[in-house]
C-alpha cells in the first residue's frame, strides 16, 4: 500500500506543476495558433512579468494592485513585441522568425536582471507553505493552489475562443488571406495573440516566481513549455493541459524510480527526451492539426 | 576604381567561373591570408591566444554551422552539443593511442554520426520543430557528458588535453597552436567556397527555398538536409576538437551549454546567412564585442563611480548576444557579409556612381 501512496503523492504534485508548465506552454501555443510563429520568447517574457510585479510590490503596491499591475504590463509589452519586432518579418522564412524570438529571449533573459538587479527576489502573494495531508500524501499546499489557478486560466483561454474576439483569432489561424478578404483585422488579431502570450506569461511568472523566487532561471521554464506544447501539438488548448499533466507526472514520477535503479538527476532531461520522442513518434503531438503543404 | 574592372575580360568558362574574378579582390585576400599567417610575429602573444586564435576557431565553427543554416535552411540550435562531441571523441581516442590525425577526423565522425542520427529524427519536422528537437538535442547530450563518467570523467572534472602532435611532431608552441587552427580554418573555408558550386551546393540551395518544389524537380530533401546534417557536424566536431586541443587544451561540460550553442547561432546570423566572408566577420564580431562593451561599461562605471555588480557584468554577452540577432534580423537580414557587399558594391563603380545602372 505504501508503493500506492508514494506513486500518488508523486503523480498528484507532479500533475500540479505540470499545470503550471501548460500555463506557460499557453503563451506558445496562442502565438502558434493566431499566427503560425514559433515564440520561443515565452520563457523569457514568464520571467519579465515575475520581475515587473515584483517591482510593482517594491515600490509599495498591495498584492491585489500589484498582480493587475504586472498583466497589464506584460500585456502591452506582448502587443508591443508584435508592433515593433514581429509585424516587420511578415513574409520572413520560418527561420528568421524563430531565431527573431530566440533572439529576444536572450536578449529580455540578459536585460531584466541587469535592470531589476541579479539577486534571487522573493515574490509573496500570500500562499501558505505548510503541505496539505491526505492519508499518508503529502500534497504541496503552493503547487495545489497554483495548479488549479492555472488550470482555470486554462480554461479562461478556452472559452475566450468561443468568443467574438476569439472566433477572429481562431479564423486568422486558419487562413490568413481569407480572413483578410472578409474584414478581420489580421494584424490587430496576431497582436492580440502576443498581448494574452503576455498575460499567459504573466500569470505564470507570479505563480512560478511565488514558489522558486524570481530571478533569470524562470525563463528555463522554456524548454519546459515547449515539451508540453509540442506533445499537445502546437495548436491546441486541450493538448496543452493533457501535456502539461503527462510531464509533470513523468518528470516527477522517473526520476524517482530510475534513482532506485541507479541512473540518478534524469529529472532536467525528462522534457527533452518527451519532445524528441514526440516528434520521432507523433510530429503533430496529440491533438494537433497535421498540415498539408501545397506548392 | 578601388575594385578595378577595366581591363578584365573573360574568353574562356573557367576565367569566369573562378572563384575571384577581380584582381583587387585576389589581392586583398592574399594581404589577409599573408597577416594570417604572420600573426605571430605581428601581434602580441596576448592578442594572438585570446582574440586572434578563438577567432579563428570560431569561424570554422560558425562556417560548419552557416552550411546548414545559411545554405541548407535549417534551424540548429544544438551545436555546441556537436562541438563537445567532438572534442571528448578527439580527447579520449588520443588517450586511448589514437594518432592525433586519426583522433580528429575520428571526432568529425562521431559527431556527424550523431548529428545525423538527431537529424534524422528532426527531419521529418521542420521550422519550429527542428528547432526544438535541436534544442533537446543539445540538452540531452549536455546531460550524458555530465552524467556519464567515462565520458566526462565525473561531473566537476576537467580532463586535460595531450600536447597536440602533428605527424609525429609535438606542437607546443603559441604560434604552432595557432598555425594548426589556422591550417583546419583554410581547409574549411575552402570547402565552403567551393561547395556553392558544385551540385551538392546547388541542392541545397534548392531545398532551402522550397523543399517540395526541390522534390518535384528531382533533388530529394531528405537526403540533401542529411547531408547538410552530415557536413555541417563533421565540421563542428572538427572545430570542437581543435577548441578543446588548441585553444582550451582541457575539456569540461561548461565549455559547450546552451550558452555556446546561442553564441554560434548569433555568429551566423550577424555575419550573414549564407556567406563564407561573413561567417568570419560574424565569429570576429560575436567574439570580440563582449569583451570591448565590457571594458566600456567597466570604464564609465569607474569613470561616474557607479558601483557595478559582478552578475550584471556578466549578463552584459548575453544581452549584447540577444540585441545583435534581434537588431540584425530586423535591420540587415543578411548580416556583416550584405554590409561589405553594400560598401564593395560602392567602391566597385566608384568615383562613377551613374555607370552601375
Amino acid at each position: 500500500m505504501d508503493l500506492f501512496y508514494e506513486l500518488a503523492e508523486l503523480s498528484i504534485n507532479g500533475a500540479l506543476v505540470g499545470l503550471m508548465y501548460a500555463l506557460v506552454a499557453l503563451g506558445i501555443v496562442l502565438v502558434f495558433k493566431a499566427s503560425s510563429v514559433a515564440n520561443l520568447a515565452q520563457g523569457a517574457l514568464v520571467m519579465v512579468g515575475a520581475y515587473l510585479t515584483w517591482a510593482a510590490i517594491e515600490h509599495g503596491a498591495p498584492v491585489w494592485a500589484a498582480i493587475p499591475v504586472g498583466i497589464v504590463a506584460m500585456y502591452a509589452l506582448g502587443r508591443g513585441i508584435e508592433r515593433v519586432a514581429l509585424r516587420r518579418m511578415i513574409g520572413q522564412p520560418v527561420i528568421m522568425v524563430i531565431m527573431l524570438t530566440l533572439g529576444l529571449e536572450i536578449l529580455l533573459r540578459g536585460l531584466a536582471p541587469a535592470i531589476f538587479g541579479p539577486v534571487k527576489k522573493r515574490l509573496d502573494i500570500g500562499i501558505d507553505n505548510a503541505p496539505i495531508i491526505i492519508g499518508q500524501m503529502f500534497i504541496d499546499r503552493a503547487y495545489l493552489i497554483t495548479g488549479v489557478v492555472s488550470l482555470g486560466l486554462v480554461a479562461l483561454a478556452a472559452i475566450f475562443f468561443g468568443t467574438r474576439q476569439g472566433i477572429m483569432l481562431r479564423a486568422v489561424s486558419d487562413d490568413q488571406t481569407a480572413s483578410w478578404s472578409v474584414g478581420i483585422p489580421v494584424e490587430r488579431a496576431i497582436g492580440i495573440s502576443w498581448g494574452l502570450a503576455g498575460v499567459a506569461a504573466a500569470a505564470a511568472g507570479i505563480l512560478w516566481g511565488s514558489i522558486q523566487g524570481v530571478d533569470w532561471t524562470l525563463s528555463l521554464l522554456l524548454i519546459k513549455a515547449l515539451a508540453v506544447a509540442i506533445l499537445g501539438g502546437l495548436d491546441s488548448i486541450i493538448g496543452v493541459v493533457v501535456a502539461g499533466l503527462v510531464v509533470g507526472v513523468l518528470e516527477n514520477v522517473a526520476p524517482v524510480y530510475l534513482e532506485r535503479i541507479g541512473i540518478s538527476g534524469t529529472r532536467d532531461v525528462v522534457a527533452s527526451l518527451v519532445i524528441l520522442a514526440t516528434v520521432i513518434v507523433r510530429p503533430y503531438g496529440l491533438f494537433g492539426r497535421e498540415d498539408i503543404e501545397r506548392v | 576604381m578601388f575594385y578595378r574592372l577595366a581591363g578584365i575580360r573573360h574568353t574562356t568558362y573557367s576565367a569566369t567561373r573562378q572563384l575571384y574574378p577581380i584582381p583587387f579582390d585576389r589581392y586583398l585576400l592574399a594581404v589577409v591570408v599573408v597577416v594570417a599567417i604572420a600573426a605571430p610575429w605581428l601581434f602580441s602573444p596576448l592578442a594572438l591566444n585570446s582574440y586572434l586564435l578563438p577567432w579563428v576557431i570560431w569561424s570554422t565553427a560558425a562556417l560548419g554551422l552557416n552550411l546548414l543554416m545559411g545554405w541548407a535552411g535549417q534551424v540548429h540550435l544544438g551545436y555546441a552539443a556537436v562541438m563537445a562531441i567532438g572534442a571528448y571523441t578527439a580527447i579520449h581516442s588520443v588517450r586511448a593511442g589514437v594518432p592525433f590525425e586519426f583522433a580528429f577526423i575520428l571526432a568529425g565522425l562521431a559527431s556527424a554520426a550523431i548529428g545525423f542520427v538527431f537529424g534524422a529524427a528532426a527531419l521529418r519536422v521542420k521550422g519550429l520543430y527542428l528547432a526544438v528537437t535541436t534544442l533537446a538535442m543539445q540538452s540531452i547530450v549536455d546531460w550524458t557528458i555530465v552524467h556519464v563518467p567515462a565520458i566526462s570523467g565525473g561531473s566537476q572534472a576537467t580532463l586535460q588535453a595531450p600536447t597536440l602532435h602533428v605527424l609525429g611532431w609535438p606542437i607546443d608552441t603559441d604560434a604552432g597552436r595557432y598555425w594548426f587552427a589556422l591550417v583546419i580554418c583554410a581547409v574549411v573555408t575552402s570547402f565552403l567556397l567551393n561547395v556553392t558550386r558544385t551540385s551538392l551546393g546547388r541542392a541545397l540551395v534548392a531545398v532551402r527555398e522550397k523543399d517540395f518544389a526541390a522534390a518535384i524537380i528531382g533533388v530529394s530533401p531528405f537526403k540533401y538536409k542529411l547531408l547538410a546534417f552530415w557536413c555541417s557536424s563533421f565540421i563542428g566536431g572538427v572545430a570542437g576538437a581543435v577548441l578543446a586541443f588548441c585553444y582550451y587544451r582541457a575539456v569540461t561540460p561548461e565549455q559547450f551549454h546552451l550558452e555556446v550553442s546561442i553564441q554560434a547561432v548569433a555568429m551566423v546570423i550577424v555575419g550573414g546567412l549564407g556567406s563564407v566572408l561573413g561567417s568570419f566577420f560574424g565569429a570576429g564580431l560575436v567574439l570580440l564585442a563582449p569583451i570591448f562593451l565590457n571594458n566600456f561599461v567597466n570604464a564609465i562605471a569607474v569613470a561616474l563611480n557607479l558601483p557595478l555588480h559582478a552578475e550584471i557584468i556578466s549578463h552584459i554577452p548575453l544581452v549584447l548576444y540577444g540585441a545583435l540577432i534581434v537588431g540584425f534580423l530586423l535591420y540587415e537580414p543578411l548580416g556583416l557579409a550584405k554590409v561589405y557587399d553594400n560598401v564593395r558594391n560602392y567602391f566597385l563603380v566608384w568615383p562613377f556612381r551613374h555607370a552601375r545602372h
